[in-house]
């Protein structure tokens, strides 16, 4: 009887389905996990730290580059727990456009996310299709902040600027003659509420598209069902949150349950999965993107009919407008202390959660009534998910590592920090 | 909102009782405070009582206090290291933060809550990791996030943020080096804290 041992492999840092540099040590009984330990850190930039040393208003571009495919949702969290501590209230106008934007992100998140499952998986054109619409919403995000991923969009008390009353149109180029700039530009005539409204109408096609392409392809449910399954009572007891949470058949969606922003106002559905496995969390993640486009319908059409500020008018939080500072001279007061010194926050701890689309993303801060926080820990959803990848892949094959790897949906940006 | 918080914290009075060293509400959060030596039996007694119900640990953070309030140290806490929690009850809706202190400074050292909630486990290496505190009963403590072999832990305040070793390519050795920084710590805006009531009545 010839003598068998486990074998051990090394799986990343730098392996395309590892989604950035997640490196496993994967222990193998022939094809089977054994044990998964992840070992991550890889992309660790000491976030937390470096914000200690920012004013305030400084740390929010950082929000960006922690979870790089959902930018402005992450920002939200941090205005939300800033606006916490300096009690200040912001205009409603600036809450719609948050909401809805928040849902943009959702909707780039989930269409990144399924592409790139799907390319994990072996269906290779999905990340054409989703990609193809993200092009669109990434201009909604250029439009809206000038940057096409690290929008630094929402700032403390309200948003950057009021959404642009005209959608860029591409320009003439040796690559686009005059007949291929009318197609191109013809839903961006208008401002970007009618741009953003073209693409909702458009997108339930695309959406029934994929649906084609793998809700009932064989290959697709062979690959995912029954894979990674999580029990309701192990999701608890994991800190699962998010998708992972809803799909192992548990209705948990801050939305709805703690609401924040205007969350409250708009009507929209929470799907739930029933086995809790990689295809039940892919079902889930699909449906959220169409109940993110109902919900940027209604804003939009609520943010036609009211104009209004977008900034809270407390120019001790938050910078006066431009145009002032140039011939007033309490606003040049005002501008010169937020932009040189910053602002003291009152002393005490607050924490603040938003429904990501990812799952929980928190933002606890402490301060001690300096114009910098003494601590602030970002609470990462995917760091919890990823932190059961051993229970999950435990049993199965090694090709199903991928499989659970892209169902948790992990962002390096933001699990290392 | 408020009724619900105020049914929270009679639970928690009621059921932990002298065990509790502390409990403010501030900002519609509450926060309780126990002693290390019966973190783990309240926070099992959390989980577990059906009036309370905290079923999620959301997150788990270490905190150090050694610069808290500036020169002055004004509210200071008396020891440095703290752990915070923050705990979620699907069924009641509710949160609740939970600060403990670790009593020894030099070696701070706090009990697992792993046998608990199984989510804790990378959240308490990586409180390990960055502040050095020690979780009794932790099955796996290791580092988590720096590199393999760091020393030190970096988000202690005395810890410089630009950090003891740099690294580079040494092409004589032909291999990657560690050497001290090169760089000297900076700040750019000073960190600046009012005494309380500053500014008021002089306008």
């Amino acid at each position: 009887m010839p003598e068998f041992r486990n074998f051990t492999i090394n799986f990343g840092p730098q392996h395309p389905a590892a989604h950035g540099v997640l490196r496993m040590i994967l222990e193998l009984d022939g094809e089977v996990i054994k044990h998964a330990d992840p070992h991550i850190g890889l992309l660790h930039r000491g976030t937390e730290k470096l914000i200690e040393t920012r004013v305030w208003a400084q740390s929010l571009p950082y929000m960006d580059r922690l979870d790089y495919v959902s930018m402005m949702c992450n920002e939200h969290a941090y205005c939300l727990a800033v606006e916490k501590l300096l009690g200040i209230k912001v205009p409603e106008r600036a809450l719609y456009i948050r909401v809805m934007l928040d849902e943009v992100t959702r909707i780039l998140n989930h269409l990144l996310w399924v592409g790139c499952h799907g390319l994990d998986v072996g269906a290779m054109s999905m990340v054409l299709y989703t990609f193809r619409e993200r092009e669109d919403l990434m201009d909604v995000y250029e439009a809206v902040s000038g940057a096409r991923m690290h929008a630094a969009y929402y700032r403390i008390g309200g948003v950057y600027r009021d959404l642009p009353d005209r959608m860029p149109q591409y320009a003439p180029s040796p690559w686009k003659n005059a007949a291929t700039l009318k197609v191109v530009n013809e839903n961006r005539q208008g401002s970007l509420l009618d741009f953003l409204e073209d693409f909702t109408e458009r997108f339930p096609k695309y959406h029934s598209d994929y649906h084609t392409l793998l809700t009932d392809n064989r290959i697709w449910k062979q690959r995912l069902v029954g894979i990674g399954t999580v029990s309701p009572e192990r999701a608890l007891q994991l800190g699962f949150t998010g998708a992972m949470l809803r799909g192992s058949g548990i209705e948990w969606d801050l939305r709805k349950k703690q609401p924040y922003a205007v969350y409250d106002q708009v009507d929209f559905d929470v799907p739930i999965g029933v086995n809790g496995d990689s295809y039940d969390r892919y079902l889930v993640r699909m449906e959220e993107m169409l109940q993110a486009n109902r919900i940027i319908r209604q804003c939009i059409d609520w943010l036609r009919k009211n104009p209004g500020p977008v900034m809270s008018d407390d120019y001790k939080f938050a910078p006066p407008p431009h145009e002032t500072v140039k011939s007033n001279m309490e606003a040049l007061i005002h501008h010169f202390k937020y932009f040189s010194e910053g602002f003291q926050v009152p002393e005490g701890e607050a924490y603040a959660a938003i429904e990501h689309p990812k799952g929980e993303f928190g933002i606890y801060a402490i301060s001690d009534g300096a114009n910098k926080p003494y601590r602030l820990k970002i609470r990462a959803p995917g760091f919890a998910h990823l932190a059961a990848m051993d229970e999950m892949a435990r049993g199965h094959m090694l090709a199903d590592v991928v499989t659970i790897i892209g169902s948790q949906d992990v962002v390096f940006g933001e699990i290392d920090r | 909102m408020s009724a619900r918080l105020e049914k929270l914290k009679t639970a928690l009075m009621s059921r932990l009782g002298k065990r509790l060293i502390r409990m403010d509400e501030a900002l519609r959060e509450v926060r309780a405070e126990v002693a290390a030596a019966d973190y783990l039996e309240v926070m099992r007694e959390l989980r577990d009582a059906p009036e309370l119900a905290f079923s999620m640990l959301i997150d788990l953070c270490g905190v150090d206090y050694a610069a808290y309030g500036g020169e002055a140290g004004e509210n200071r806490p008396a020891r440095q290291f703290a752990v915070v929690t923050h705990l979620l009850s699907v069924t009641h809706n509710w949160r609740l933060r939970v600060r403990v202190f670790a009593e020894d400074d030099a070696a701070p050292r706090i009990s697992s809550v792993v046998p608990i909630w199984s989510g804790a486990d990378w959240f308490e290496r990586e409180a390990f990791d960055m502040y050095g505190i020690f979780f009794d009963g932790h099955h796996d403590l290791r580092r988590i996030l720096t590199d393999y072999g760091f020393v030190g832990h970096p988000f202690r305040k005395d810890f410089p943020v630009c950090g003891h070793v740099e690294m580079r390519y040494d092409p004589e050795q032909k291999r990657v080096v560690y050497q001290p920084v090169s760089i000297e710590p900076r700040e750019i805006t000073p960190r600046v804290r009012r005494e309380t009531g500053w500014g008021k009545g002089h306008a």
